[in-house]
């Protein structure tokens, strides 16, 4: 058996470095991930935080920084009791040039077993997504609700 | 046939701002298809037990199938066979589905590959490979109206792995 982990591919019209800065923005994303700001400065060993209207909901640290190219941190959600008490997972971001697109792939891994946090996530990234590459393709974002967890 | 013994190998979802006739419309059509899908033209017979087929731009005959379950513009299961000599003996068939669904001012749509034996992550790795490439293209047409051009890699793992089974690959 494989370790659990969630793979998704997507592909973006749009260059690496505009594709960084979105993925790194915390006013960019404030625009396409349904309201959250990521902050961070974005140097190994950094703290991030993922938040909405000033709550933290997902506490991070950056693991690899190496733009425009790959950008991997922890992921430890805080607002939930139970995935609170998971070891944080893994987050690995890689973005290659295909033509005039940019390959972009989500690695998330280094779950424990029964974990909740796997199940949210694997609902959660193709939203996000979604949304990044309507927002880069037409400058508007998808009209989504990340709550109603289909 | 019965399919019930197959099993989910690949599940991909994507959001897409459209409307579920129009996501089935593209699915199903090869106007639309040659647009997001490398040229190829996708033929549907829309009722069950109907023949779906896709065709290579040169007109030949790339995939075939018997559609399963017909229920526009929300739910499609075809069979999805390649036309390649000793593959079906070999892999078996393919089950491809197509769930529409609407999810807020969008629709949600997820593609299931399944199959009634195990195979290995060197055969499934054309339809990782393969799938988000085709449907990023058909959420690109679908939003923007037109496809950018996306550069693929040849499925190396696959082609080696047919090679390994005795599988002729036309044109390798």
């Amino acid at each position: 058996m494989s370790k659990p982990e969630f793979v998704y591919v997507t592909f973006i019209e749009t260059t690496p470095d505009k594709l960084w800065q979105a993925l790194t923005n915390g006013d960019f994303t404030e625009c396409y991930w349904f309201g959250y700001r990521l902050d961070s400065d974005w140097k190994v060993g950094s703290s991030m935080t993922l938040g909405k209207g000033g709550n933290v909901m997902d506490e991070c640290v950056i693991l690899e920084s190496d733009p425009p190219r790959r950008i991997s941190y922890s992921w430890h959600p805080i607002y939930d009791d139970d995935m609170a008490k998971e070891k944080p997972s893994r987050v690995t971001l890689d973005l290659e040039p295909r033509g005039k697109v940019v390959k972009l792939t989500v690695t998330h891994q280094d779950f424990p077993e029964h974990s909740k946090v796997l199940p949210s996530i694997s609902g959660g990234w193709p939203m996000v997504f979604a949304s990044l590459k309507t927002f880069l393709e037409t400058g508007q974002p998808l009209s989504l609700d990340p709550t109603s967890g289909t | 046939m019965d399919i019930s013994t197959f099993k989910p190998a690949f599940v991909y979802t994507i959001y897409i701002a459209s409307t579920p006739e129009k996501i089935w419309q593209a699915l199903t059509s090869a106007e639309f298809s040659r647009q997001y899908f490398s040229g190829f033209a996708v033929e549907l017979e829309e009722k069950v037990g109907g023949t779906f087929r896709v065709l290579m731009p040169d007109g030949s005959l790339h995939i075939s199938g018997d559609v399963i379950v017909c229920d526009p513009p929300r739910k499609l299961v075809m069979t999805w066979d390649v036309n390649w000599p000793g593959l079906i003996e070999a892999l078996g068939s393919t089950l491809v589905t197509y769930d529409i669904e609407p999810s807020g001012e969008t629709v949600k749509l997820t593609l299931t590959q399944s199959h009634d034996r195990e195979l290995s992550d060197d055969i499934l790795s054309g339809g990782r490979a393969g799938w988000p490439a085709i449907l990023s293209s058909l959420k690109s047409l679908l939003e923007t109206g037109k496809v950018p051009a996306i550069q693929m890699e040849p499925p190396l793992k696959l082609l080696a792995a047919l090679k390994e089974m005795g599988i002729k690959v036309p044109g390798m």
